[in-house]
């Protein structure tokens, strides 16, 4: 066990816990319980807004794999991920103020009540919930994994003392606090993976004896990784440039981001994110993966990318700052994690319970129910990630660039294009997750480009020809709010 | 819903505009990130040249660009984005 390292962290996570136990208090003074619990009562402001959005995007894969993919392909890889700038300004930008206006004008506290109350379609609620449900789960047990082998790999801790560790500080904030503890306690792990970022970036630059000294290094070992191509020519620039799809512009089809797009208080909290969130998300990006370059003249030879990061932060800061440090990875995973655990909540409470099962239930009833589901989620996702089944495992590899597949042009044409409807959207939602699906196991990244970017472009088709052939039916579309 | 005659809202058309300067942005950046990247870094290695120790494909594409985007994105906030009120239960002037 090593206390020198565990303690930080253990700090870290009683820290948060505070944060989400005192954010919790606003929820039962709140007039609108569903609003409050599952939207933070749309009051966010910018700061919050913008730390909330990248903390729950940036996820176990920003600051483990990523850093260890960066590690073994180079500069190359650094920047691929510099992709995922755009997302701190495009999916504000975009989903925007048409998004924010008609959300509060169809009263929608969830992503699919936006959608039941622009395609006023029971068949785009239930497989919009369903996807969310059953694809965000997985993706949630599979961080949860991720979260608990970091305790253990840099604590000594079993996996599952670790992975209890981990469920027992997330869980029960979630639980209590809602959104506004989500948000709040992500506003205080964004914090953290930024300064975490900076800290480990200094001191890896400052162990491999200055930049222009690790990258005569790195290009003494093999010239390839300081080009853009990989460190086997591998990455082609057509291969590199379809990221943009995956991680940087379809970010906007993310149930978990988007979901944040309809939380702030007013225009003012969104231009100040835009731009806070710009900064904070391009640095995290530049900097993490930058650093798992630099990694390797420091620390040659580690043949598991995902222990890069940990290695590295016990290499080259005392074991306190490395605690400190490596409560960064905790954070990106524990920000993720309680997004996507509401999230999943408010589909099952409010997308499914009051909608078809109850829905004259009383405020008393949606309380008990939201606090329940929530706890019986924690507590299941808890089982799945004591051993992960393979169905899980299998869900997860669909879960990022599937969502994106079946929500994006529901969403953004949903809101743009006023022709657009339920039959649009069904398609669309159908032939974006099967065509994932079937791509992704059939035939990945087809003409080498990434597998998500032809289902993004198949949607799009079945969105626009269903929507046209469906109004031939003589469907009228929702345009009275448009 | 009560709207103007002709059903649309003054706030959509600020909102719309904004949409584009998102997507505007979105083709800057990837243009000067792609432009840099395999423009400069395309060469053999021997003939590089470096800025502040990073080989210069690397920081005008990525740190360069990330800079870049922070400035072009903050005048766009703060020059063209208008402040529009969210809430339908403002006060309806019979103007």
């Amino acid at each position: 066990m090593n206390w020198a390292i565990l303690t930080p962290i253990l700090v870290f996570m009683v820290v948060i816990f505070f944060i989400g136990f005192w954010a919790s208090k606003k929820v039962y003074s709140s007039d609108s319980f569903i609003q409050e619990y599952f939207l933070g009562g749309r009051q966010l402001g910018g700061f919050i807004l913008a730390m909330t959005m990248t903390a729950t995007y940036g996820s176990a894969s920003s600051f483990i794999g990523g850093p260890g993919a960066a590690y073994t392909q180079g500069l190359g890889w650094v920047l691929l991920s510099m992709a995922q700038l755009a997302t701190g300004y495009f999916v504000l930008m975009i989903l925007g103020k048409k998004f924010a206006i008609m959300a509060r004008k169809y009263n929608s506290i969830t992503l699919v009540d936006f959608l039941k109350s622009r395609y006023d379609s029971k068949w785009v609620v239930l497989l919009s919930a369903a996807s969310i449900i059953v694809f965000l789960f997985s993706a949630m047990a599979a961080q949860w994994v991720g979260g608990a082998r970091l305790i253990e790999s840099v604590t000594g801790l079993n996996y599952t003392s670790a992975l209890f560790l981990f469920a027992i500080s997330v869980v029960i904030y979630v639980i209590i606090g809602g959104f506004r503890a989500v948000a709040f306690t992500d506003a205080a792990q964004g914090i953290v993976m930024f300064g975490g970022t900076l800290i480990l970036l200094i001191a890896t630059i400052y162990a491999g004896g200055g930049i222009s000294n690790i990258i005569s290094d790195l290009a003494a070992e093999n010239p390839n990784l300081v080009t853009p191509f990989g460190f086997d020519g591998g990455l082609t620039p057509l291969y590199v440039s379809s990221f943009w799809i995956l991680v940087g512009v379809g970010v906007v089809g993310l149930p978990q981001i988007t979901v944040r797009a309809m939380s702030y208080k007013n225009a003012r909290a969104m231009h100040t994110a835009i731009i806070v969130g710009t900064i904070v998300v391009g640095f995290i990006m530049l900097g993490m993966h930058l650093i798992g370059v630099f990694a390797r003249p420091v620390l040659p030879g580690i043949d598991v990318g995902d222990k890069v990061m940990p290695l590295l932060a016990m290499e080259v800061l005392p074991a306190w700052l490395a605690g400190l440090v490596l409560a960064a990875p905790m954070a990106a995973i524990m920000s993720t994690v309680d997004s996507l655990l509401l999230l999943v909540s408010s589909a099952v409470v409010k997308d499914v319970y009051l909608n078809y099962i109850k829905p004259e239930a009383s405020s008393r009833d949606v309380k008990n129910v939201s606090l329940g589901v929530t706890g019986v989620l924690g507590v299941a996702v808890f089982l799945m990630a004591l051993s992960p089944p393979d169905l899980i495992i299998w869900l997860n590899l669909f879960a990022f660039g599937g969502l994106e597949a079946a929500f994006i042009w529901p969403v953004v044409l949903g809101l743009y294009w006023r022709k657009g409807n339920k039959y649009g959207a069904l398609a669309s939602m159908v032939i974006g997750v099967g065509s994932y699906i079937l791509i992704h196991t059939f035939f990945p990244n087809p003409f080498g480009i990434h597998t998500v970017v032809l289902p993004i472009l198949f949607s799009l088709a079945a969105y626009v020809t269903g929507s046209l052939l469906g109004r031939v039916k003589g469907n009228k579309p929702a345009e009275a709010v448009m | 819903m009560k709207q103007g005659v002709n059903g649309k809202d003054p706030r959509f058309k600020i909102a719309h505009r904004e949409a584009w300067m998102g997507i505007i942005l979105v083709i800057i950046n990837f243009i000067w990130w792609y432009g840099f990247a395999y423009g400069l870094g395309s060469g053999p290695v021997e003939n590089y040249t470096y800025v502040f120790g990073l080989p210069a494909w690397f920081f005008y594409s990525c740190v360069a660009g990330f800079i870049l985007m922070v400035i072009l994105v903050s005048f766009a906030v703060k020059f063209f984005f208008k402040e529009v009120p969210f809430e339908d239960d403002i006060k309806e002037h019979n103007s």
